[in-house]
């Protein structure tokens, strides 16, 4: 498969995008009624409801802004409408999207009232959506497709062939150039030193220990149950698993056997280079995706064993599980279905070109079970509480 | 039909996708170069447990995905089941 091509948006400032969305992004939980009320007068535009936005500080406001910045900057996005309460906040956030020379205004709702801005902004997002429908698809390499991955509701099935179908094509995108990305850092704990050796240089592994330990602190300061101690859980036990080293290689199976991880970032922090990623995240589905999306990817897979049905709005997810029940019992939710592999009738070699074929037909427009169901979980990560 | 898969061809241990029992002789896969492989089971083996594919002394290692994924804590001979029991984490 060398260097396969899909027809995909080129935006202003040269990245690929999927999709085509024009979004209505409220600054903060008060908007997201103006935010709605204009994507449903406007067909074509979709609005990103969210709960939080007021009275952050510090750390945490920074990761907001970069959610939220990075959300509309993404080049699934063609097209944005702010609208906060007040300006200043909505403006910092318009101008981080503007940054990408793609079409973005921002409304506030303080002296307008909710009914006239919901009528300016609904003027914009039209204006928007025929300008955004009139945009063509163009030949672009399936390298510069940014892509991310993480599990849910893994199982055995997990480890044994759909974690190692995702590391396959992985290892087929990062050798073609492509930008890609991997996390769950709760996921990786009592197995970080096999993740830190698959680090490409010694500065890599060093940002990965630094947001590790990062990361076990926090868990240490907020005192719940000694999450390390406890790993694998008795579900994992009870379904074969015996070590966390066992569970951590099972884990990190999605990317691959060759590739290795270039950089360690901060959540929603964007890449500055292709190449394999890893990225600070809890490993709490919508969250993650939606910290992926925030930085930029494009495209995601989702390897899952007992059926996790979680979607993004603007990142396409692509679901692809080895357990034949769920392929079954939950086949809606399930893009591809790789559980001949556990059967003896499917190498894996072959398993990561079928589901590179599905990003592939993704990349080219095919909606993904996720879309189609209209799950669109849109989960801002919260460092601390708001002053 | 197959009852077990092998990551790679180091490993000692393989995974069983079906509940095989005592006394069976279980066909499995090396998912890596697509050999097969026969094992005698000397215990059951339920879904997604591992079973042992030579005689393992103890304090040596079991390898999975190519990788040591413990520290062995009592004898296993081939055939039998590799869990809790047997196998320990090497970080607590």
């Amino acid at each position: 498969m060398n260097n396969p091509k899909v027809t995909a948006y080129r935006r202003e400032n040269g990245r690929v995008g999927i999709r085509n969305h024009v979004i209505i992004l409220p600054l903060d939980d008060l908007s997201n009624s103006a935010s709605e009320k204009v994507a449903f007068n406007i067909k074509g535009c979709k609005a990103l409801p969210h709960a939080y936005g007021r009275l952050q500080f510090g750390e945490d406001l920074q990761l907001f802004f970069r959610t939220l910045i990075g959300t509309g900057a993404n080049p699934n996005v063609a097209a944005v409408v702010v609208i906060g309460i007040e300006p200043e906040w909505t403006n910092i956030i318009v101008d981080g999207i503007a940054e990408t020379g793609k079409p973005v205004s921002g409304f506030s709702i303080e002296r307008h009232g909710e009914i006239k801005t919901v009528e300016m902004a609904s003027w914009k997002a039209k204006e928007y959506v025929h300008w955004a429908s009139e945009l063509k698809r163009e030949e672009c390499d399936l390298g510069e497709i940014w892509v991310s991955t993480k599990c849910g509701e893994s199982d055995t099935t997990s480890g044994l062939a759909s974690n190692p179908t995702v590391g396959n094509a992985f290892d087929k995108l990062v050798a073609m150039g492509a930008t890609c990305s991997f996390g769950e850092t709760s996921e990786i704990t009592g197995g970080e030193m096999i993740v830190k050796e698959r680090a490409a240089t010694p500065e890599a592994a060093k940002q990965f220990m630094t947001l590790f330990d990062r990361y076990a602190e926090m868990i240490d300061r907020n005192k719940t149950d000694d999450l390390s101690g406890s790993q694998p859980t008795k579900g994992n036990i009870a379904g074969g698993l015996t070590t966390i080293e066992e569970k951590a290689m099972g884990n990190i199976q999605k990317i691959g056997r060759k590739c290795k991880y270039v950089g360690a970032l901060d959540k929603a922090v964007a890449p500055t280079g292709p190449g394999l990623w890893y990225m600070d995240s809890s490993s709490a589905a919508a969250e993650a995706v939606t910290l992926w999306a925030a930085a930029g990817f494009v495209a995601h897979f989702f390897p899952t064993g007992q059926g996790n049905i979680i979607g993004n709005p603007i990142e396409p997810v692509i679901k692809l599980t080895a357990n034949p029940r769920t392929a079954s019992d939950m086949s809606e939710h399930i893009d591809y279905d790789c559980s001949a592999i556990l059967r003896g009738e499917m190498t894996l070699e072959e398993s990561g070109d079928n589901l590179m074929e599905m990003l592939i037909r993704t990349c080219n427009g095919r909606l993904t079970a996720q879309e189609v169901l209209g799950h669109e979980e849109y989960v801002l990560t919260k460092l601390y509480e708001s002053a | 039909m197959i009852q077990f898969l092998v990551h790679e061809k180091d490993d000692n241990v393989g995974v069983a996708t079906v509940d095989i029992k005592t006394g069976e002789v279980a066909q499995g896969l090396y998912m890596d170069s697509q050999e097969s492989i026969e094992m005698k089971t000397l215990q059951d083996i339920p879904l997604g447990h591992k079973i042992a594919l030579t005689d393992i002394a103890a304090d040596t290692s079991i390898i999975k995905y190519g990788a040591d994924i413990g520290r062995v804590v009592a004898e296993i001979k081939a055939g039998e089941h590799v869990h809790t029991h047997n196998l320990k984490t090497r970080r607590w």
